[in-house]
């Protein structure tokens, strides 16, 4: 294996605001990264920073009528989805691009069965019969190992626990053979076991179908066990991108850091963001400087004067913060 | 599911007894029932007489004994306007309420689901704005006003529709828009609150995420959820027809159950109003009941509990 | 299409971000419902001074007068600026008497309906258990009831008058009080300061009057504001249905009952006071809006 995988999804510049009334609320602030054909990319940070704007803005469905995406690109193997309709987003979503949401107790509707959604996902998908779509349907939920599928197919939402919801939407994400997957904490509200099995079972369906996978969490636990690579998100902007293992060993933002040095162990733990001094800045009203600085341990003036920019600290690891020097550093 | 209608009938029934023990209470709380009973030129041996042959010289338990047991049987006295059984005054005159009401409902949900859906649709548009403002207004116009205005401006001014009485289908026009337009102000802003929540469930986002359109989103993943609360509130829209209809009638001099009950009040015909009464508490409780089994058939939740 | 397409998706919308994240702003001046104030102030004013401002006594007849059009139409004249009615009673003087009993049977009816629900519902939620259940069961059974049925049958038994108005009306509007303030009485009795005070051995009615009840007042005022305009209705409906306040006070929905025979050739004896109950509960409604938006934004939903 000479070549990298190639990139499917790439996003540049992208700045998505919240149009409220209490002020435009810069929820992505400029974030660009890239993925590659069956990699993990984890997006880190506190809740509130903008990662599942960063998802939402993606599919385009982020709230409206407030909020909206003011600039930048998403490049789905080289389409730009920002321009696009909505008739043409449309078939976008489920078919190449999916997202997993984090609450599976309110991510189905209630009044339908598990194999009306299922069905209604595949159907799009797959202009086939329907007696063959059924089966379909039922193979999907084998796939994700919910038992007795026939029988679940019939089934209401309600009488399903946590877990298994989750799994019949991570079936109802991959029913389309999407290219790329975003999971917006999809285990946050599952049991501890359960969300092991259910990371585990990500894992395999990614490794089945090269799927490409931005992961979105504030658990680094889940990062050391999912994740090829992170971005650590910080007030709307990535601050810190890098191999998984290399920005463990030596994070290079002060933000980073602060957050490693506060994770006992990094494997199996399922260690929780830690608390650092302070709040992050309110995203409607932020600084003009690094929106680290009124938390940093290494301020100084410039840091609140000017936004530093984001330097290459390593292989294929960078990260935004006036303490870096241009060169990479010789260790 | 039947012990849940066993238990909801069984509740009705207990409802229903303590009604009745209400209207036998009111009857004696202001004096003698004889005295709402008896007509002014009445003498002091006609109250005698009346008195003997209602069993009301008797203690008061064996005349509530004598009330319930009748009034299981269908006798709720003889109306004193009518002169025979109120019941049987009261079952001539509901068919035609019962013409009325359907319309009033349909065209009350025909007329309030879209406006509450195209509000929340548009939230904070002009549309929306627009339909809040019928809404509030609806609310504050007093229904026996709109009636009268709306003979005064479509049967008088212009000559356009009938302003009483039953007749052909130009006759249902007024009754219907009065009776409707009382339940439309509240139904909208419920359908539009409930839908809003609907559509910012995770579900939706869901569903858009496997690439259906809004519309189908809209009026096929929402709008079920939505007219939950709706559909729960039937009974609640019912009891309301029921006692709108009593100024709607009124009105427009229509020959149901609502202008009797107006017809009782102002002739002071205590047995025609108690039999009115129990009476549409019995269909209203019993209309109640079938929403819930209707309720329990719309969500999944509250059948499978 | 493309546009529809566009606007329905702008309904697509999670309420979670762009409103309740963020606090409200409060005490905005411009929000002010200044035309409800006005509304409403005229209204309590003409109420108060009737005696001294109404032009004719309200029950005067005249019929030499009768059915005078108001001063603007053909035939008016300046001495009944809104006419006579068949009697020859001055529409205006009525109107303003009105008001009077409008606002009295509103005040009582909701100090009476609204005590008792506030009772019950404080007594329910803070005892809770068995009496709990039984009051909210009565509290349902109540509310799906059409009550208006009963509030006939009490002026047909005790004999028309405010008395009697007041208890239909409390019958009609307790039920709604008491689920509400049970509702609030169930937040703050778990909040810490109940317990504290139970530590420190305070009795069950020491702690309802002295930390419950100031801390359902606020939800209690709003309560009262958004259902004096309701009342007022269905003040009108029974006056116009011959058991609200018996005549000769004037009463606006009896005022509408009067003019409606009258309508072809009158219009404005049954337009003007309908009219009149219109605006004022207008008023009172986006007033109850605005003061539960104030005060209570939690409360959005009653």
């Amino acid at each position: 294996m000479g070549t990298d995988p190639a990139v499917v999804l790439e996003v540049r510049g992208l700045r998505a605001y919240l149009y409220t009334r209490w002020g435009v609320v810069r929820a992505v602030d400029g974030v660009s990264f890239a993925l590659r054909e069956g990699e993990t990319l984890g997006l880190v940070g506190e809740s509130g920073c903008g990662k599942t704007m960063t998802g939402l803005s993606i599919v385009r469905l982020l709230p409206e009528p407030a909020g909206r995406i003011v600039e930048g690109q998403v490049l789905l193997e080289g389409e730009d989805l920002v321009t696009k309709s909505e008739a043409e987003m449309r078939r976008v979503r489920g078919r190449r691009v999916s997202m997993i949401l984090q609450d599976p107790q309110t991510s189905l509707n209630p009044v339908f069965t598990i194999g009306d959604q299922i069905l209604e996902a595949l159907r799009l998908h797959h202009p086939d019969g329907e007696s063959s779509l059924a089966a379909r349907a039922e193979e999907a939920l084998r796939r994700v190992k919910v038992a007795a599928p026939e029988q679940r197919m019939r089934a209401y939402p309600h009488q399903m626990s946590g877990g298994m919801k989750q799994r019949v939407v991570g079936a109802i994400a991959v029913a389309g053979e999407p290219l790329v997957l975003i999971a917006d904490e999809p285990t946050t509200a599952l049991d501890v076991t359960i969300q092991l099995q259910y990371l585990a079972l990500l894992k395999e369906i990614q490794a089945r179908t090269r799927l490409a996978m931005l992961f979105i969490t504030h658990d680094f636990g889940i990062v050391a066990r999912m994740c090829d690579r992170v971005a650590v998100m910080y007030a709307g902007r990535i601050v810190e991108t890098g191999p998984t293992r290399a920005l463990f060993r030596a994070p290079r933002h002060p933000y980073t850091e602060a957050l490693m040095a506060s994770v006992p162990r990094m494997e199996g733990s399922v260690a929780r963001l830690p608390s650092i001094e302070g709040q992050p800045p309110p995203l409607h009203d932020l600084p003009t400087g690094c929106r680290f600085a009124d938390r940093c341990a290494y301020v100084d003036d410039r840091c609140r004067r000017e936004y530093p920019p984001t330097m290459p600290v390593g292989p294929a690891h960078e990260a935004a913060c006036w303490r870096i020097e241009p060169s990479p550093p010789s260790r | 599911m039947q012990r849940f209608i066993l238990r909801r009938l069984a509740q009705s029934v207990l409802l229903l007894f303590v009604l009745a023990l209400i209207v036998f209470a009111l009857a004696r709380v202001s004096g003698n029932p004889a005295d709402l009973l008896l007509r002014e030129d009445a003498t002091q041996e006609d109250r005698a007489h009346l008195l003997r042959a209602l069993g009301l010289d008797r203690p008061v338990h064996e005349q509530l004994y004598l009330f319930i047991s009748g009034a299981v049987r269908g006798d709720l006295g003889e109306s004193i306007r009518y002169r025979k059984p109120a019941t049987e005054v009261f079952f001539e005159r509901l068919p035609n309420t019962l013409r009325l009401l359907p319309l009033a409902m349909v065209g009350a949900l025909a007329l309030a689901i879209p406006l509450g859906v195209l509000a929340a649709v548009y939230r904070g548009t002009i549309v929306d704005r627009v339909s809040g403002a019928i809404a509030v207004l609806g609310i504050a116009t007093p229904s026996f006003w709109l009636g009268i205005v709306l003979i005064y401006i479509f049967s008088i001014k212009l000559g356009l529709l009938p302003s009483s009485r039953m007749g052909g289908p130009s006759h249902y026009v007024l009754p219907t828009i009065t009776l409707g337009l009382f339940l439309v102000a509240g139904m909208m802003r419920l359908v539009r609150s409930s839908l809003l929540e609907v559509m910012g469930s995770e579900f939706v986002k869901l569903a858009r995420l496997k690439g259906l359109s809004q519309t189908v989103v809209i009026w096929k993943h929402c709008l079920r959820n939505a007219l939950i609360p709706v559909t729960t509130l039937f009974g609640v829209y019912f009891a309301l027809l029921i006692t709108g209809a009593i100024v709607t009638e009124t009105v427009f001099a229509w020959p149901g159950v609502g202008r009797l009950t107006y017809e009782a009040v102002i002739f002071r015909d205590y047995p025609l109003l108690q039999a009115v009464i129990l009476l549409k508490a019995i269909i209203v409780l019993g209309v109640n009941l079938g929403v819930d089994i209707v309720y329990a058939y719309l969500d999944p939740r509250v059948r499978y509990a | 299409m493309a546009r529809v397409e566009e606007r329905i998706d702008a309904g697509f919308a999670s309420t979670t971000t762009d409103a309740s994240d963020h606090p409200r702003p409060r005490g905005d001046l411009a929000r002010l419902p200044w035309v409800s104030f006005v509304i409403i102030a005229v209204m309590v004013l003409v109420a108060v001074l009737a005696p001294l401002i109404a032009p004719h006594s309200p029950t005067e007849q005249s019929l030499p007068d009768k059915l005078l059009p108001p001063a603007w139409e053909a035939g008016g004249s300046t001495k009944h600026l809104l006419g006579t009615d068949v009697l020859g009673r001055d529409l205006l003087s009525r109107l303003f008497y009105g008001a009077r009993v409008s606002l009295i049977v509103a005040a009582v009816a909701l100090l009476a309906g609204g005590g008792i629900g506030l009772i019950v519902g404080i007594v329910s939620g803070y005892l809770g258990g068995r009496t709990d259940s039984f009051l909210m069961r009565a509290v349902d059974a109540t509310l799906t009831f059409p009550t208006i049925l009963i509030a006939l049958l009490l002026a047909v038994s005790l004999g028309p008058g405010l008395r009697t108005i007041a208890i239909a009306i409390t019958v009609l509007i307790w039920a709604r009080f008491a689920r509400v303030v049970r509702g609030e009485v169930l937040a703050v009795k778990a909040r810490d300061f109940v317990a504290l005070a139970r530590v420190h051995g305070c009795s069950h009615l020491r702690i309802m009057a002295v930390h419950i009840v100031p801390n359902v007042l606020n939800t209690f005022m709003v309560l009262l504001t958004l259902h004096i305009g309701f009342v007022i209705i269905v003040e009108a409906s029974l006056s116009f249905l011959g058991a609200g306040i018996p005549p000769p006070t004037p009463s606006w929905g009896q005022m509408v009952s009067d003019g409606r025979s009258h309508i072809a050739s009158a219009w404005w004896l049954s337009v003007v006071p309908g009219a009149a109950i219109m605006l004022v509960v207008l008023a009172f409604n986006l007033f109850g809006d605005w003061l539960r938006d104030w005060l209570d934004p939690r409360l959005r939903q009653v």
